[in-house]
């Protein structure tokens, strides 16, 4: 009963996703004022239906349930509670319903807090919203759907695929996918702009936060993965170019291009049809990101059974959504009209430059993942794009960027002058040169990339150093005051650039000082790994909740004292008979520990294992930069002149409306 | 300067660094794709000695072998039709085993025995990599066309 109800909350979500999408767009067309008011009843009422079904999967894979396919198929009643919970979005069809379900809970938001916004605007970002909803359900209902039956039931599921049996699988996928469908909103602003003639500064200040919100949900999706790939795959890396990695990072890659182009559409009025442009195409990489991940033309982790007639839906859904969206940008665009006026070396200027090479950067990622395909698609050799191609082009083009991002924001809109910054920066690259030089030296191991990476880090640091100080120098008060009336904007910014710094010591000092080793450890041997001494003092067998298996102790000394004792672990899983590598990890600010057990030498597995050992220096300072930069973001977002706006925007409203 | 002279370098200088950027990415991309082989195709002489390509197909059974150092691994694989040794030292993935598919990178050796230095992981039990059933498949084309 529960899935039926499920199934026809979706049947009618669908039919009110097509009141939304038809009715709102016309009517603001006509100037219709009945049919716009359509637009928000519409989307609540979708929202809830959507909400219903999620609620009725839910409840199938916590009771249970395995007459519903789905259920069938991703649990098992060994399942405990939350990997239930988590199994339901954890299959092609339920992650699907979770897209569904994201986009939907978005668009309600834009319903609620958009009172300030004219009428007609509303009803077409409203009605964009919808048409992608309507591609979605339908895409669901005819091609996968999670409420499918299966008569007779099965007696037990076939249980979730171990990897995803860890918290991580509770918090990334939702995290993600509220990043992904969040670019949703700002692309609905760009097309009901579009339509609607009008992108003036103020369709920028409205579409901004919305952009920086997506953005801050996507910057945690993608470090929660990598921290999750990093303890679960058991072989201590933290990103590996996998193409659906790479599907998540392009949209973040354009959606930071955005963020920073709409911030110079708001404040100067400039690249306007750019910034349309960007909003348009991280969307599109969002579906494009969705495609590949969903039609199984991919091999990876996430990659789920293939079926053609998904691909097919899918691939005609975007064409027709970047199709039109694109036609309607080149039949739109020209009206837009040039910005204000600015001199080549302005802030404008380094604004356009970083949307440039974080452009590059999005296209070489786009051309690694997508080659492999269309040589496949041609029937051409078999070939695939590595890690090196991909390490080698960022590195190479995002360090102007990085170095730039010092520069950006010391100079002034309009007009600046490079000797007047070079001037203001002297002491700052000094700095960075003096720790790049003296650091590696002190470390005692020096490559041209060590002091690279620690170069960038720390010019970004002082630079940022500079341009604080020059901001508060002339204020009058005590220096906390002085800090504060800065804004939380600026110090958002100033916190997501801290972010980027960080993320790159951290990346540096990984990739320079890490100690790998991949050895055959007998019982009570010791290896040094850095400065610790680390002992195998064997493995013992193990039984957990749904799985056997062989549970290691590793002893980790530093100076003759025992620091820690580790206990990694090699799982099978009673349902799929499938092996896990479980790493045991002593994680700290300057370094983590990292165990895994490989195989066992002797068979018995009490004697003799190969073991991976390694010495991570700083790597949780990857993650820590990427929870500062959504941090700065979600900072920025709180800044009264948001909340200012808003309220003129209402009264400028009200005005116009002549109440 | 005057405002057509200002755009006209703007757009110059822009399309400059595009130019070196784009440049630069093909020419990373040139040199960092990884062509695949069959072990037919291999057999048959068509992939190159001196660079780094991929293997797949299935792991012959009863030819794993573990060497005393128990780390180097020796295994052949097969796409049914030839077979070719590769050696690998390191801690193969969890779910690499005899008769299942495999994929490995690495280089070909002037002996015919190809040195991985990666085996790639395999996350699903059932799941065979495209690239393994890919190299079975066409074994079994080239049997048929045969008889």
């Amino acid at each position: 009963m529960i899935p039926e109800i499920g199934n026809f909350a979706l049947i009618l979500a669908l039919l009110l996703a097509a009141a939304q999408a038809v009715l709102p767009i016309a009517g603001a067309a006509r100037g219709d004022r009945t049919w716009m008011a359509v637009a928000r009843p519409a989307a609540r009422g979708q929202t809830l239906f959507v909400s219903i079904a999620f609620a009725c999967l839910l409840y199938s894979f916590v009771v249970n349930d395995f007459s519903v396919v789905n259920v069938a198929s991703n649990s098992n009643s060994q399942l405990p509670l939350h990997y239930r919970v988590a199994a339901s979005w954890g299959s092609h069809e339920g992650s699907l319903l979770l897209w569904v379900l994201m986009l939907a809970w978005w668009t309600l938001a834009v319903s609620v807090f958009s009172r300030h916004l004219p009428d007609d605007m509303v009803a077409r970002v409203i009605g964009v919203q919808g048409v992608i909803s309507i591609g979605f359900l339908l895409f669901m209902l005819l091609t996968s759907n999670p409420f499918d039956r299966l008569l007779p039931a099965a007696a037990d599921g076939r249980d979730l695929n171990p990897l995803l049996q860890d918290p991580g699988m509770v918090f990334h996928p939702p995290m993600l996918y509220m990043g992904y469908v969040g670019f949703s909103v700002a692309f609905s602003f760009a097309i009901a702009a579009l339509l609607g003639g009008k992108l003036d500064a103020s369709w920028a200040r409205w579409s901004r936060p919305w952009t920086t919100l997506a953005w801050c949900f996507l910057t945690c999706g993608i470090a929660l993965g990598s921290w999750w790939a990093y303890y679960e795959l058991g072989w201590g890396g933290w990103w590996f170019w996998d193409p659906v990695e790479n599907a998540s990072f392009m949209p973040w890659l354009l959606g930071t291009a955005l963020i920073h182009s709409l911030a110079a559409t708001e404040k100067r009025g400039s690249f306007r049809s750019w910034t349309v442009l960007l909003a348009i195409c991280a969307f599109s990489l969002s579906l494009l990101g969705t495609f590949l991940v969903r039609s199984g033309v991919l091999t990876s982790v996430h990659a789920f059974a293939t079926d053609p007639k998904r691909g097919v839906f899918i691939l005609a859904f975007l064409v027709f959504v970047i199709g039109s969206s694109l036609a309607l940008f080149a039949w739109r665009a020209p009206k837009v009209g040039l910005g204000g006026k600015f001199e080549i070396v302005s802030r404008e200027s380094f604004l356009l430059l970083n949307n440039l090479i974080l452009a590059v950067a999005a296209g070489s990622v786009l051309l690694g993942t997508l080659y492999p395909l269309f040589l496949d698609a041609l029937a051409l050799p078999k070939a695939s794009v590595g890690p090196p191609y991909f390490n080698l082009v960022f590195g190479v083009v995002m360090a102007p960027l990085v170095f730039l991002m010092g520069i950006g924001p010391l100079a002034r809109w309009k007009k600046a002058e490079l000797p007047d910054i070079a001037a203001r920066l002297k002491w700052a690259l000094v700095v960075a040169i003096a720790v790049a030089l003296i650091a590696p030296v002190v470390a005692g191991h020096w490559t041209p990339l060590i002091s690279a990476g620690l170069f960038l880090a720390f010019w970004v640091m002082a630079a940022m150093a500079v341009g604080i100080k020059e901001r508060v120098r002339h204020l009058r008060g005590g220096l906390f005051e002085r800090l504060r009336v800065q804004g939380r904007s600026y110090w958002g910014m100033q916190l997501a650039h801290l972010g980027i710094a960080v993320f790159i010591v951290g990346v540096t000092i990984v990739n320079g000082y890490q100690v790998e080793r991949d050895m055959r450890m007998n019982v009570g041997e010791t290896v040094r790994v850095g400065r610790y001494d680390i002992t195998f003092k064997g493995a013992q067998n193990l039984t957990g909740a749904n799985y056997t298996g062989a549970r290691g102790t590793v002893e980790v000394a530093h100076g003759g004292s025992v620091v820690t004792t580790l206990h990694p672990e090699k799982r099978i899983y009673n349902v799929q008979k499938m092996p896990m590598t479980e790493a045991a990890i002593d994680s700290g600010v300057t370094g983590d520990i990292y165990i895994s057990l490989g195989e066992p030498i002797d068979p018995t597995g009490l004697g003799a294992w190969s073991v991976r050992v390694y010495h991570k220096p700083f790597v949780t300072w990857i993650w820590g930069g990427c929870v500062l930069m959504a941090l700065g973001g979600a900072l920025a977002l709180s800044d009264r002149r948001y909340r200012l706006l808003a309220r003129r925007d209402q009264a400028v409203g009200l005005a116009r409306a002549g109440v | 300067m005057k405002p057509r002279h200002k755009r006209l370098t703007l757009i110059v200088a822009g399309l400059g660094v595009l130019g070196v950027a784009a440049t630069l990415v093909l020419s990373a991309f040139q040199e960092n794709l990884v062509f695949f082989y069959s072990p037919s195709q291999i057999a048959n002489q068509e992939a190159p000695q001196a660079k780094a390509f991929r293997v797949g197909g299935l792991v012959e059974q009863g030819s794993l072998k573990r060497q005393s150092d128990g780390l180097t691994v020796s295994f052949n694989v097969t796409d049914t039709a030839k077979t070719i040794p590769v050696v690998f030292t390191g801690i193969l993935p969890d779910l690499f085993k005899e008769g299942k598919g495999v994929v490995a990178q690495g280089k070909l050796g002037t002996d015919g025995v190809f040195r991985a230095h990666e085996v790639l992981a395999k996350h699903d039990e059932n799941y065979t990599p495209p690239e393994a059933a890919y190299a079975v498949e066409q074994a079994a084309k080239a049997r048929k066309t045969l008889q």
